[in-house]
C-alpha cells in the first residue's frame, strides 16, 4: 500500500522524465536544427547561459502579473458581490459581463498601448482584464446559490440583507472564490506575457519576442519554461491556500 | 389559553396569475398550544409558515401574533426545516449560537456574554442528546443528529413560537420516533407554541393538541380536530386503539381530498 502511494507521488515526475528523454531522442535522432525545435538539453544550456537576464525579465513579468492579479481580485470580488447579492444587478450586469468576456483580450492590448504607452501598465491591465471574470462569476455564484430555507431562518429573526450576506453568503462563497483564484492566476500570466510580446521592453514576453527574432530558439523555449514554472508554482500556492482556508468544503464530500 | 396566533380570512397569492396558495384561512392558536397542519403535498403548508413568521404579508385578511398584526419578520420565531441547513464551516455549537448573533437583545452583547450563551447552547444540545458533539462539524454528524442540532438552533433564542416544516421527513423511522420524543420533551419543558407542518399523520396525532387538515391548492382548512389523548404521551400510545382510530379518521379525510 505504502509502495503504491510513493509510486503515485512520483508518477508525474516519471512522466515528465520520459517526455524529456523522448523529446531529446527525437531532436537528436532526426537531426532537427536548434533553430527550429531545440531539445531539452540545449534549453537547459541556454537557461544557464542567460540566467541573469532571464531572472530579471522573469521578475518583471512576475510582479506585473501579481499587480494585475491583485487588481483582478479586488474588482472581481467587488463585482461578484454586487452581482451575486441582488437579483436585479444579476439580471442587469451578467449578460454584459459575458459579452465582455467573449472579447479576445489580446485584441485589447493595442488599445491599452494607445492609452498608456508601451511598458508595464498595459501588461498589468491586460493581466487584470483577463483574470477578473472567473473570480466575479464564482463569487456571484457562491452568493446566489444560498439555500432559501437558510435565508428564511435568518430573515425571520430580523436579519438584514447585510447580516445574511456576512454570516452566510460570504463564507459560503469562499470555496468558489479560492477555486477561481487557481484559474485566474494562470490566466493573469497569459495576459501579462501576451501584452509584453506586443508592447514592452521588459519581461519574459519581450525576451521571447526578441530572442525569436534573432532565431535563438533555445532561449525562446527557456522563456516558455520559466513562465510555466512560475504559473505552476503560483497555482500550487493557491491550491494549498484553498485547502487550508476551506477544508470544510472538500472534506464534507466524504463525510457521513 | 389566550389566542397567540390569529388568522382572519387570510388569502395569499405569490403572483397575480398563479392564483391563491392558501385561501380564506381562519384559525386561532392558543399560547403554548401544539398545532399540526397536515394535507396533501403542495397544499400551501409552507406558505402558512411564511405568513406566521412574517416573511410574507397576506394578500387579503390579517395575521396577528401575540396580539399584534404581523408586519415584518417576527423575532420571537424559531424555524427548522426538512433539511437541517446547518452551516458546514461552523461547529455544531457555533451553528446553534447563530441566531444569538442576529436577534436582539442578544446580538448587542454577544461578544461580552459569549461564554454564557455557549453554556446555554451546550445545555440545550444536552437535552437533545448531543453532548460531546459541540465541537464537531455538521458533516461529521448523522442526519438525525444534524436535525437535532437544527432544532436547537431554532430554540436557542427562546422563541415564543416554533415553526417546523416537515422537520423529520428525511429521517428513517426509528430516528424519527426518537426525535418525536425529543421534541415532546422540549415542548413539555419550555411550553412554547408550536406549528408543525407534516404529512405524517401519526406524527401529527402523537405530538399535537390540535390537528388541522388542509385541502389541495388553494389550501383551505377543511377540518380541525382536537386530539384528546392524555399527556404525557409515550410512544406506546401510538399502538392504542384510540390513537389508531384517530389516525384512520384523518387518513380518510386526506384520501377524500386526494380523490376530489
Amino acid at each position: 500500500m505504502a509502495r503504491k502511494r510513493t509510486l503515485e507521488t512520483w508518477a508525474p515526475w516519471m512522466a515528465l522524465g520520459i517526455i524529456l528523454v523522448v523529446w531529446e531522442v527525437i531532436c537528436r535522432g532526426l537531426g532537427i536544427s536548434e533553430f527550429i525545435f531545440p531539445g531539452p538539453w540545449s534549453i537547459v544550456l541556454s537557461l544557464r547561459e542567460f540566467a541573469g537576464p532571464i531572472a530579471g525579465h522573469a521578475w518583471q513579468t512576475f510582479w506585473t502579473t501579481m499587480v494585475g492579479f491583485a487588481i483582478g481580485i479586488a474588482v472581481g470580488v467587488g463585482l461578484g458581490f454586487i452581482i451575486g447579492s441582488s437579483r436585479f444587478m444579476y439580471n442587469a450586469l451578467y449578460p454584459l459581463m459575458v459579452g465582455f468576456n467573449s472579447i479576445p483580450k489580446a485584441a485589447f492590448v493595442p488599445v491599452l498601448v494607445v492609452w498608456f504607452g508601451i511598458g508595464t501598465v498595459p501588461a498589468i491591465l491586460t493581466a487584470f482584464i483577463i483574470c477578473f471574470f472567473p473570480i466575479t462569476v464564482n463569487v456571484a455564484t457562491g452568493l446566489a446559490t444560498m439555500e432559501p430555507e437558510l435565508e428564511d431562518v435568518l430573515r425571520a429573526l430580523g436579519a438584514s440583507r447585510m447580516d445574511v450576506l456576512i454570516k452566510v453568503g460570504m463564507p459560503r462563497s469562499l470555496p468558489y472564490f479560492f477555486a477561481s483564484l487557481k484559474v485566474s492566476i494562470t490566466l493573469a500570466f497569459v495576459g501579462s506575457v501576451v501584452s509584453e510580446t506586443v508592447a514592452a521592453n521588459e519581461g519574459i514576453g519581450y525576451l521571447m519576442m526578441s530572442a525569436g527574432s534573432q532565431m535563438r530558439m533555445p532561449l525562446v523555449f527557456a522563456g516558455l519554461i520559466v513562465i510555466s514554472v512560475m504559473a505552476m508554482v503560483m497555482y500550487e500556492f493557491f491550491a494549498i491556500l484553498e485547502k487550508r482556508m476551506t477544508g470544510w468544503a472538500t472534506r464534507s464530500m466524504n463525510g457521513p | 389559553m389566550g389566542n397567540f396566533v390569529d388568522f382572519r380570512n387570510v388569502d395569499l397569492a405569490y403572483d397575480e396569475e398563479g392564483g391563491n396558495a392558501i385561501e380564506d384561512v381562519s384559525m386561532s392558536i392558543g399560547e403554548s398550544e401544539f398545532v399540526a397542519i397536515v394535507g396533501p403535498s403542495g397544499c400551501g403548508k409552507s406558505t402558512f409558515m411564511k405568513l406566521v413568521s412574517g416573511l410574507r404579508p397576506p394578500t387579503r385578511g390579517t395575521v396577528e401574533v401575540a396580539g399584534r398584526e404581523v408586519g415584518g419578520p417576527l423575532k420571537i420565531v424559531g424555524m427548522a426545516f426538512q433539511n437541517a441547513t446547518l452551516l458546514p464551516w461552523r461547529t455544531t455549537l457555533d451553528n446553534v449560537l447563530l441566531p444569538l448573533e442576529i436577534v436582539q437583545p442578544y446580538r448587542a452583547n454577544f461578544k461580552h456574554k459569549r461564554g454564557e450563551y455557549a453554556e446555554r447552547a451546550r445545555a440545550l444540545l444536552e437535552t437533545v442528546g448531543l453532548q460531546g458533539n459541540e465541537g464537531k462539524f455538521p458533516w461529521q454528524l448523522s442526519g438525525g443528529m444534524q436535525q437535532r442540532a437544527s432544532i436547537c438552533r431554532a430554540l436557542v433564542h427562546e422563541p415564543k413560537l416554533l415553526l417546523l416544516d416537515e422537520p423529520f421527513a428525511a429521517l428513517d423511522a426509528f430516528t424519527r420516533e426518537e426525535l418525536w420524543c425529543v421534541l415532546r420533551d422540549l415542548w413539555t419543558l419550555q411550553k412554547f407554541t408550536v406549528v408543525l407542518v407534516t404529512h405524517d399523520l401519526r406524527e401529527a396525532v402523537f405530538l399535537a393538541d390540535t390537528v388541522y387538515v388542509m385541502s389541495k391548492r388553494p389550501g383551505k382548512i377543511l377540518l380541525r380536530k382536537e386530539i384528546s389523548i392524555p399527556r404525557p404521551r409515550d410512544l406506546e400510545v401510538t399502538y392504542n386503539d384510540g390513537f389508531i382510530k384517530t389516525v384512520h379518521e384523518l387518513r380518510e379525510h386526506i384520501g377524500r381530498i386526494r380523490k376530489s
